[in-house]
Order: structure tokens, then sequence, then C-alpha cells
């Protein structure tokens, strides 16, 4: 067995007795009654809690900070700022622009200075007021217009390209003589607003030095390794002398996959002080520190013929990074990268720009990168269809790249099943009985899309495995698989224990799953571009296959039979051949270790070459890809604008389901978090670059009665090389959810919406400007 | 999470407790019913007592009782729930039972006091927030600044009434009993707001709130309430619309009114709506055109500002929009009405 070898997609014995089962997550039980520990949980003797001094600037340099007045006061024990911690770091390597606290200058409201220490919350809060910082204000960028055109002053002074954070364009074919032989061309200008992840947990991070110089932070991050990584250049520390712990994380969303300046903070003040520190952020720090999801402005233009074969797509795209790069450079591919299937094109290009503006730092939200073009272009092709006359799926249909097929921009597709889903969608929905028969403010919009299943893209290049598993197994019957997997609450952990108990015919119960402890696992690149289940799935089987052959070979020789006659499952071994020869697993572990010694294996995981032969080409090159389809059903209410959302199927091509509730439970967050995204949630700076409303009362997210019926459809295509064949169901199901509804309202009510978030006052404009384009039929 | 500042907490036992403790002006003391909007304000430092005296041992607060002449009196601390779910109310003040039913969400409404909810604080995008964010902007004209931020440069406090009990207690004729050390007084609702979002009630130091009375209303009585707001649980109003109209036996419109909440600083009452309906009965052709009459007399008094989030001329234009639709759940005995 090597990391890069598929593992078949069939179950290892004969059929499957863990997989594919509605099984309880590991942790549900711990969680539901509250013994769960996160990281706020953690009390440790001695410990000191820590805020962060935040500037209320949008831009400005320090010109002096002055401490003397906080550190007077009793109880406080240290504040440092970022003279302390001048070294900086950044997710991408190539784009390293943080400080943990603010070095000579602060680049949006809300950016940290300084950080104390402090016996208790209220005392550190206190030190706060207590530092005064001298500030020399300056001007501030609102607009990602006026930052594309001017840079003086440069929100990072000395960055090459102004305030361009990064700008990538990519041609694949001829993209003019196809726009100009095409028989029609649509073309039009999108926007996507900017939201943020809004997980329940704040960030919350502890950091403390053993006797031994040993730092460990326990951390609510869902990427430890780099936060090792991060910690270990910061502070000048091996990395070998630096632990991080995620312990239970209360939903992240893509917003704790970087490393963040509490993080930095406390470990620093740990060191400094002597003592275990924490900070818990409030939830004004949590929209502070951001990482959500671009605003784009997005300009898209392509060419089909009169059957509807799409022939060229051009697309250019703004992009607004707000103040520091994080992953943006990955960003600025993926809007264009990620847009090349289901739907195949003959000829693409894209132009996207991301700038820096004072705001507060955009990164990876759920479906990074790709949410806002996929918006564009499915409800592009929704107006394709309409000036066509052909029924929106009949052209999504036409356009279908198939399966183990090379991308324009030559990504490798495996398994692809989405013309199932659009079947699945079709047939839940009545669409041919119901679409455009529904009667004046009710419509039924489509959608599809595709994402990545990981990428074989490491943000720090190197050859070693990306997925790494260790089991032991020893004679009780107990068996402990450790994994540097983060699980976020996607079920990541619960999906090692299925994979391990279905190879080693253990009950669930047996398996136990210590997991981002990067003391005790080996490493794994962390939960993010939604590779976990692909990933380390494989490596689990990878780890597991090694110990089933030491089983196997064990129980043969002890029952003096052919190999092929020993089977595992359910918690017993047994012997097909004799019915009668039955033990527990324990016992069969027994005669393994007694064999075999001590028992224990390591697996892997490494992406296959893969990515087109240019710069960038393996940004966005993915092992597999999962794909999907929407329908969505609406309501809109033509006097006061607002579009109810009564249903959206939701069909997702994952692979396999490893356990159909939790994809069914992805599917249905995912679409969740798309409705919301569409109707209510805006992420939103003021005219002084202010948050407009840091908190859970002015940022709306859908309560229960808010969110739609959601119909999940799970189509499953066995990916070749997926582990039994899945493939990702955490962010794909997302996508369609944007488009699908502004399709449904133009269904409706015949206005096409291309400006995120469909709020009732847009609707009504709209609707106003339909009835004045058409006054014959407003009378 | 942030922090609850100190203060000394009074749990006074008896009503008398109560006010000699608040009669005590050498320390600044606030009173907290149900807590669901003081604390977060607290939370906010957008007050900063040295006591907090709670009221939540106050029984005799509690609950309803009829008084003679055929009023009701609610007492101030009866949960909004209870208030939503009563069915003494559902018939002689629908409008009130509707516009407690729509107050924040479920479990809040288990705290929420009638009384805490009528003498809410104003609400604004530029003041509800915490310390850190209003220093940011250099604070404003409602607390510790001197500038208002809805109208640039603006020099008057213009947050909003955001209590939906308000609108619905005044197209009732309430009235509130305040008492306090040594005296009491009674106080049409109507009387009791100031257009300053700064301060938006005429209190007196060292009085609580003990009681909302309703006047008696015959079976012509009809009333509903209508809410605004962007999601459908939880949301402070964009707009709130209270009705009432008094039948005869006939089913002639005899009186009318209707009250506008969270627009302006105190609860607006819409002019010459008594005099578009009287005399319409319900089946009339003409109570069509009338109503449609007073949805555009609303509209065109009301000009809300940007004090609370949202899209300020959208909520305009709904005011006709949610005017006539509160009418006709009233006349059809229907309500809340809403659409989110």
């Amino acid at each position: 067995m090597a990391a890069r070898d598929p593992h078949g997609v069939g179950a290892p014995w004969g059929a499957f007795h863990v997989v594919g089962k509605p099984n309880r997550k590991v942790d549900g039980l711990a969680k539901a009654t509250g013994t769960a520990v996160y990281a706020d949980d953690i009390a440790l003797p001695g410990m000191l809690h820590a805020k962060t001094l935040r500037s209320p600037h949008a831009h400005a340099r320090i010109l002096s900070i002055d401490a003397s007045q906080a550190l007077a006061l009793p109880g406080v024990h240290a504040v440092i700022s970022g003279r302390d911690l001048p070294i900086k770091y950044g997710v991408i390597p190539w784009t390293q622009d943080e400080n943990a606290l603010a070095l000579d200058k602060v680049r949006f409201i809300g950016d940290p200075v300084a950080a104390v220490a402090a016996i208790d919350e209220d005392t550190a809060n206190a030190a706060l007021k207590l530092i005064r910082v001298e500030y020399e204000r300056l001007h501030a960028y609102l607009d990602p217009r006026e930052a594309l055109e001017r840079h003086d002053p440069a929100i990072h002074e000395g960055h090459k390209t102004g305030n361009i954070s990064k700008h990538v364009e990519l041609a694949f074919g001829d993209v003019d003589a196809e726009l100009a032989a095409a028989q029609l061309v649509v073309e039009g200008d999108y926007s996507f607003h900017g939201t943020t992840h809004a997980p329940i947990e704040p960030h919350c991070a502890v950091a403390q030095v053993g006797a031994d110089g040993l730092l460990t932070l326990w951390s609510s991050t869902q990427i430890t390794h780099y936060v090792q990584r991060a910690l270990s250049r910061v502070l000048e520390l091996p990395a070998q002398r630096i632990r991080v712990v995620q312990p239970c994380l209360g939903g992240a969303f893509g917003g704790k996959s970087d490393p963040f300046s509490l993080e930095f903070t406390v470990s620093k003040l740990a060191m400094l002080t002597g003592r275990p520190v924490k900070m818990l952020w409030t939830r004004e720090e949590v929209f502070y520190a951001h990482r959500g999801r671009h605003p784009m402005q997005m300009h898209y233009k392509t060419g089909v013929s009169r059957e509807g074969r799409i022939s060229a797509v051009d697309a250019k795209i703004l992009i607004d990074g707000g103040s520091y790069s994080s992953f943006g450079l990955v960003t600025t591919y993926y809007a264009g990268q990620l847009l090349t299937g289901p739907y195949d094109f003959k000829s693409y290009r894209f132009d996207s720009t991301r700038v820096f503006t004072n705001k507060p730092p955009c990164g990876p939200k759920r479906g990074h990168g790709s949410v806002q073009p996929r918006f564009a272009f499915e409800v592009q092709l929704d107006e394709i269809a309409e000036q066509l006359a052909l029924d929106p799926i009949e052209l999504r249909r036409r356009n279908f790249q198939g399966s183990h097929v090379r991308t324009v921009n030559g990504q490798r597709v495996t398994s692809n099943g989405f013309l199932q889903c659009l079947d699945e969608v079709s047939r839940a929905s009545r669409w041919s009985e119901r679409r455009g028969k529904l009667g004046r403010g009710r419509g039924l919009g489509v959608a599809g899309s595709m994402y990545i299943s990981g990428t074989n893209y490491p943000v720090y290049p190197n050859p070693m495995p990306q997925a790494g598993i260790q089991i032991a197994l020893e004679r009780s019957g107990r068996c402990t698989v450790f994994t540097g997997g983060n699980d976020i609450g996607q079920g990541s952990n619960s999906m090692v224990a299925y994979v391990v108990a279905e190879e080693l015919g253990l009950a669930l119960d047996q398996v136990r799953v210590v997991a981002a402890d990067t003391d005790l696992c080996p490493v794994d690149l962390g939960a993010y571009s939604s590779r976990v289940t692909f990933m380390v799935g494989n490596a689990a089987i990878d780890a597991a296959r090694k110990l089933r052959a030491q089983l196997v070979e064990a129980l043969a020789l002890e029952w003096k039979i052919e190999p092929g006659r020993v089977h595992l499952a359910e918690g017993r071994a047994s012997d097909s051949g004799d019915p009668a020869r039955s033990i527990s697993s324990a016992e069969a572990i027994q005669i393994a270790e007694a064999r075999f010694d001590t028992l224990g294996s390591t697996g892997s995981y490494n992406t296959p070459q893969l990515g087109g032969d240019y710069r960038g080409g393996t940004i966005g090159a993915s092992p597999a890809y999962s794909f999907t389809a929407h329908v969505a059903e609406v309501e809109v209410d033509e006097q006061t604008g607002r579009i109810r959302v009564e249903r959206v199927w939701i069909a997702h091509d994952c692979g396999r389901a490893l356990n159909p509730m939790i994809v069914a439970g992805q599917m249905e967050g995912s679409a969740y978090m798309g409705v919301a995204e569409a109707l209510l949630e805006h992420h939103t700076l003021n005219r002084f670059g202010l948050h407009a409303g840091p908190n859970l009362l002015d940022y709306r997210i859908p309560t229960s009665v808010d969110t739609p019926e959601l119909a999940a459809l799970i189509v499953e295509s066995l990916d070749p090389e997926g582990p039994y064949g899945a493939k990702e169901a955490g962010e794909g199901p997302l996508h369609p959810s944007l488009p699908a509804i502004a399709n449904a309202v133009f269904d409706a009510c015949g206005i096409r919406l291309r400006e995120l978030p469909f709020t009732p006052g847009k609707v009504l404009a709209a609707l106003r400007a339909r009835k004045a384009a058409a006054p014959q039929e407003a009378r | 999470m942030l922090r609850m500042p100190k203060f000394e907490l009074e749990r006074p036992a008896s009503l008398a407790e109560a006010l000699e403790l608040l009669a005590d002006a050498s320390v600044e003391s606030l009173i907290v019913a149900g807590g669901t909007d003081l604390l977060p304000n607290l939370k906010h430092e957008l007050f900063t007592p040295a006591r907090v005296v709670s009221l939540e041992r106050l029984g005799e607060l509690r609950g309803m009782r009829e008084l003679e002449g055929g009023w009701l009196a609610i007492g101030s601390m009866t949960r909004l729930d209870e208030v939503a779910g009563d069915a003494r109310l559902a018939a002689r003040a629908p409008a009130l039972a509707q516009a407690c039913s729509l107050v924040a969400g479920p479990q809040l409404r288990t705290m929420g006091t009638l009384g805490g909810n009528v003498l809410l604080d104003t609400r604004c995008q530029w003041y509800n927030q915490t310390y850190f964010w209003r220093a940011a902007l250099g604070f404003c004209l409602k607390k510790d600044g001197s500038v208002c931020h809805v109208v640039e440069g603006g020099a008057k406090c213009v947050a909003a009434a955001s209590n939906d009990s308000a609108p619905a207690l005044m197209t009732l004729g309430a009235e509130l009993v305040f008492v306090r050390a040594g005296g009491r007084r009674v106080v049409p609702i109507a009387d009791l707001w100031l257009a300053d979002g700064a301060m938006n009630k005429k209190l007196e130091s060292g009085e609580i709130l003990t009681e909302i009375r309703l006047p008696p209303r015959g079976a012509g009585h009809r009333g509903a309430y209508g809410k605004l707001r962007e999601r459908g649980s939880i949301d402070f109003p964009l707009l709130g619309v209270a009705a009432r109209l008094e039948l005869d036996a006939q089913g002639a419109i005899t009186e009318a009114d209707l009250v506008l909440g969270a627009l302006a600083a105190r609860p607006v009452r819409v002019r010459r709506v008594a005099e578009e309906l009287a005399g319409l009965r319900a089946s009339s052709n003409d109570l069509d055109a009338a109503l449609g009459r007073v949805a555009q007399l609303a509209y065109k008094q009301c000009h809300p500002l940007p004090n609370v989030p949202g899209d300020h001329e959208w909520r305009r234009e709904m005011v006709p929009v949610y005017v006539r639709r509160t009418l006709d759940a009233a006349l059809a005995r229907q309500g809340p009405v809403r659409d989110a």
C-alpha cells in the first residue's frame, strides 16, 4: 500500500456493516448532554485572562503606545504590543502580511493593537482603557474601485502592486473568436455583497508553558498543523516544542482556518508571565476577525450556439479583500478556476483582481471563492435559456461535460453525477408540470455547481502525505485511531471511526478517535477545502488494511484455514467455511497480538499529480469533484417585495454517503447558509468604516421560522479514488442556493435579480422597473 | 463574551421596599423588570447604574384584575407571553395581545414584561452598540456624544420608539399607573411621550410603573397589530401598526384609530383616520376606497429616518401596505399582520 493507491469502492467484507448507515456521531451524545469540552471550558490553575485593544481607526499610523498606567493597575501581569511579536505571518507563505498585534499601522477598525493579561477579564478590560495610543490618521479605502485606482497611501507599504492584493488572468482556447462566432452572446453585471460565517462558538485560545518549556495551545482552530507552523515562526520556537490541540469546536465554516491574533498573543503572554493565559473573543471581535466571503463585482459574457451549447465564457471580477491577504491568493484563482464544471466550455477566460481595502479581512467561507462566480454564471445561464426559449434544466443537460473528462482549464474530472442530480431535483420538484405554471408570484428555479474534494496543493508545497493516520489495537478489543484531521462539527472523527470499524470488523463502540493534537496525532492539513473525508478517509483505509492483513493472517494460521475464509464484521471474527467457529474481535486481536507483538499501523494519503500545465494550474485541481443541483420554490409578495423561499430540493453527488444522515445534514446546512446569504445576511460597513452591526441581532442569520423546507436527495456516483467511492458534501451543496432563488424569482414575477442580497427594497425596485418597461402589461 | 459591569443588585420583596430603595437619591438606581433589554444595554455600557432594583419578587405586579366600571388592570410585571395568550385580551384588546405575541422570540417573551416593553429605551443603529464601537464612532447625541449620525451632523436625537406594545396601548386609550414613595399618578399613555429620542418619556424619579389599565370596550371593538421586520422572529420592529375600530350594532364604524411605532422617537397617531372611516359599514362599497385613503394619509404623514438598521425607504413604502393590511385584519377579526 502506498499513499496514492486507490482502495476501491466496494465493502471490505462483502456488505457494508457500518458505512452507509445513519450511525450516531461519535461525539453526538457528549455535545447534546453538555459534557463536550470546548476551548472556553478549559480552566487551568493560576490562569490569567487576556483581552485585546483594537484600533478605532480604519487606517492610521501608530505613533506611540503608552501602557504604563495599564501595567500599574493591580492585577495586570503583562501588556504586549506589536513590538513583542514583530514577525509577520499569513496562511499562504508568499503573502505573509499580518502581525499578531499591529506593528506600525492599523488597517481596519478592530485591527488588534495591544493585549493585556490580568487576573480576570474585568481587570484586563479595565487595563485596556488605560492604554494610550497616539495615531496619525490616514485616508481610508472603503470602496474597492478606489483602492484599484490609487495607492497613496498604500494599505501595505512596500507591496509591489500598490493596493492590488493579487491579479490573475488566464485564458483557455480562443475566447474572442468563439464570442464573435457565437449565435447568442449574453452579457451582464452581477454582484455579491459580503457575508461572514457566524459560528455559534466565538474564537477562544488557552496557552500554557510547561515546566519543561513546552508550549501547549488549545485553540478553536480548524487547522492545528498550520497554527503550529505559524506559532513556530512568530515565536521563534522549534515546531517540536509546540503542541497545538483543538478541543471540541462550535462551528467554523472556514472562519477558523487562518492563524489568528489571539493564538499568538496568549502564547506570548504565557511565555512572559509563566502562567496559563486564556482569551475568549466577544461576538464583536469575531466579526472583526471575519475572513468571510469576499464581496465581488462580476462581469460575465457567455457565447452559445442556437442549441444552447456554450462556446465561450469571459469573466472579469473585482474582489474586495479587506485589509490583509489571508487566503486571498487562492480566492483570486478559485474565482475563475472552479467554474469549469459541470458544463463543458469550449473556451474560457477570466481576469480576477483582489484589492486591499480598510475593512475586516476576507478569507475562506464555505464554498471558498466560487459561490459568487457560480451565482453570476448560473443566473446568466437562466438568461440564456430564456432567450433561446429552452427549459433551464434542458440547457444544463445539453452542456454536461460528462465523467472522466478534462476541463477546459486542464482539471481532471473523475466521477460526475450531475445529470442524476438534475434528474432528482426535476422529479422531486415536479419541474415539468409546475415550472412556469404556478401563477403570478410563485416560481421554480434551478442551478447547478461543482466543488473540490480537497486540492492537490497544500498551502506550503512539500512532498509529504497530506493526511496521516495511526491505529493502535490492543487485547481488550479497544482500537484507537489517531488523526490530525479537525472535526469542526462536520463529523470527520465519526467518519474515521466508521471506516476503521468497517475495515477491522469492529463494533463502533470499540473505536476511539483521538484527533487534532499535534503531540499525539500524525500530520494532517486540517479541515478546509472539503478535503477531510476524501483524504483522511483514504488514509484510514490504508492504515486499517495493514492491520486487517495481520488479523487475517493470525486467524488463518490459528484456525489452519485459507485466509480467504476469515471474516471480520460487527465485533466478531469468524470462519466463513465453518459457521460454528466464531470469536469476539477482542479474542481475535489477542491471537494476532500473540503472533505479531503489539499491534499498530500507519496509513497515509497523497493526491496524484494533478492540474493544468501552467502557472496556477494546480490551484483548484482536486482528486475528485462533487456536483450539485438545486431547485428552489419561492413566493414573492409583490406589495412588500418579500421573497419567501418555500422549499429547496438539493441533489448532491457525494460519491458515496459514508453516513447518509450526516451527508443530508451537510446538504441542508449548506442550503440553509446559501438561502441566508441570498436573502438576509449582509456583512457591511457604514460610512465611517465601522461594521454596521457586529452582533447577532443586526447581522441576521435565519431563525427556524425563516428556514425553508429542505429536501436532501443524495446521489452516489462512486468515485474510483474516494474512500469507498466518497467525495465531499460539506461545501458544494451551498453553491446553487443563491442562483436557484434568483432564477425562481424570475419564474415567479419576471424580474432578474443580479445583485445580492435580494432585499425587499431591491425586489420592489425591479418590479417597478419592469412595469415601466412594459406599461401595457401594467394596465 | 461581553462582561456585565458591576452593580449592586437589590431584590425587594414588596412594592413598599422597592419604592424606599428608589427614593434614595444618593444612589443612582435603575429598575429591571424582565431584563431582556436592560441587560444587553448594561453590557453595552449605555447605562452605568450603581444599583439595580429588580422587581422580580413583586408578585403583586403580576397578573390581571377587573376594575370598577369595566376597566381591566394588567400588572406591569405580567410576562409578554401571558398577555399574548390571555383569552380576555384576545377579545377586548386584540391589538395588544397580537403586539405582545410578536415581541422578540418565544424565550424572551417568557421573561420580558408588559411594563418593561412600555418603558423600553429607544433604539438606534448608532446607539445600540458596544462601548468600543461607540468610542470608535466618537459617540452620538443620545449617549456620551454631541452629534446625531442618523442625518449627518444632526442636532436632535431621532432614536426610534421600538416597543410593540405602545402603539396598541395608544389605540386602546390605556392609562398607566405610576407609584412612588408617598405618591401616585395616573397618566393616559398618549401623554407619556416626548418627541426626543434621547429620552422619549416623561418619567419622574423614584417611581414604578405598576399597572396598565384598559378602558371597557363593547362587542363592536376590533383591533389588530402589524409588525414589519426582517425575520419571522427575534427582531425589533421596522414598523409597527396598531389599529382600533369600534362598530355599532349595525356594523357601521363609529370610531377609528391608527398608531404607528418604530418610525420616530415616539409612537405616531395618524391624523384624520376617524373622519375617513366613521359611518362606513364593513359591507359598504365605499369602504375599500376609504381604507385606501387612510393608507395614503399614513404614508404622507410618515417619513422614517435611517435610525434603526435597514432600508428606510422601504420602511416608508411599507407604511401604506401595512396600514391597509392591519385595518383589513382588524375588520376581519384576524391578525397579527406580518409577512416574515
